[in-house]
């Protein structure tokens, strides 16, 4: 992969990302951890739905975290996108960090991460395999998220989902980017 | 007339192809082979929900007493939360009918040979 991104030079570009990256979720931070009140004011169902969405959204970021580590370690990558890889995990921690806190905060026990994911190894023999998967595994993200924000009684909690979305959405276009395709094909996500 | 009818099924039935590429929503959680953070697809429809082994279901869908079939998928696509409340598939559904009946076209084919 010689031209991992258009513009400028692959570790420009990247630095001009990972610039600007942890903006979105330092919001979804703040709303969450600042909201103790307003989370503690929600009756008990309401708060055990939230939790409920908020577990189905961590379970899903634990495999992620876990699917990047398989990437990382599959010796496919090369540096500057095993960094990129890292960085994305990296995100996906903080994510998942939040979301079992603020489960615990809604009185909820945050689901664990499993001991083992069936992942489908055999596939990745290339660089283009490993962005190929995670850039699935992204774009399903941005539809759970999507999926996820309207059913939240709080609404700080749908703010803060919709930051992970926001998010995630970058992991996918910059995945799709790196494989040559389009990097933002559609003006709506589904 | 039997046109009409005819353009009727085939809504119904719905276009796998389409459905496939309505597929991707989906993989947040889901594959078709493998279990993830919900159950694998393939062999869905016929099946009784809560039922794929070793699958950590949640207790609404255990109790749910569904089978899967075009009808009772297409309902609980619509509007999962309620459809089964308690489920932990929390996901505001994908309401458009065409598009429902596509990936559940889609979903009826669904090889477990395929990731």
């Amino acid at each position: 992969m010689s031209s991992f991104f258009s513009i400028a030079s692959p570790n420009a570009a990247r630095r001009q990302f990972l610039g600007h990256s942890g903006f979105m979720l330092s919001g979804a931070a703040v709303a969450l951890l600042a909201g103790r009140d307003a989370l503690a004011a929600k009756s008990n169902d309401a708060a055990a739905g939230d939790a409920r969405i908020l577990n189905t959204a961590l379970g899903a970021e634990l495999e992620a975290i876990a699917a990047y580590q398989v990437g990382a370690e599959s010796g496919l990558l090369e540096k500057p996108v095993l960094a990129l890889a890292l960085q994305f995990q990296g995100h996906h921690k903080e994510h998942a960090d939040l979301l079992a806190k603020t489960v615990q905060k809604l009185g909820g026990k945050p689901v664990a991460a499993k001991s083992k994911y069936a992942f489908p190894v055999e596939g990745l023999k290339a660089q283009a395999d490993v962005l190929r998967f995670a850039a699935q595994l992204e774009q399903g993200a941005v539809s759970a998220y999507l999926g996820a924000v309207p059913l939240f009684r709080n609404r700080d909690l749908s703010k803060a989902a919709a930051s992970i979305l926001g998010d995630e959405a970058m992991h996918w276009a910059v995945l799709r980017n790196a494989l040559g395709e389009n990097p933002v094909p559609v003006a709506f996500v589904a | 007339m039997i046109e009409g009818a005819l353009l009727l099924a085939a809504l119904a039935a719905g276009d796998p192809k389409a459905g496939e590429a309505i597929y991707p929503r989906c993989q947040a959680c889901h594959a078709l082979a493998y279990d993830r953070v919900g159950p694998r697809h393939c062999g869905l429809l016929g099946r009784r929900a809560g039922s794929v082994p070793g699958f950590d279901y949640s207790p609404a869908m255990k109790r749910s007493k569904l089978v899967w079939n075009r009808q009772t998928l297409d309902r609980f696509l619509a509007d999962p939360p309620s459809a089964i409340p308690g489920t932990t598939m929390t996901y505001a559904g994908v309401a458009d009918a065409k598009e429902r009946a596509d990936l559940i076209a889609f979903l009826a084919r669904a090889d477990c040979a395929r990731p």
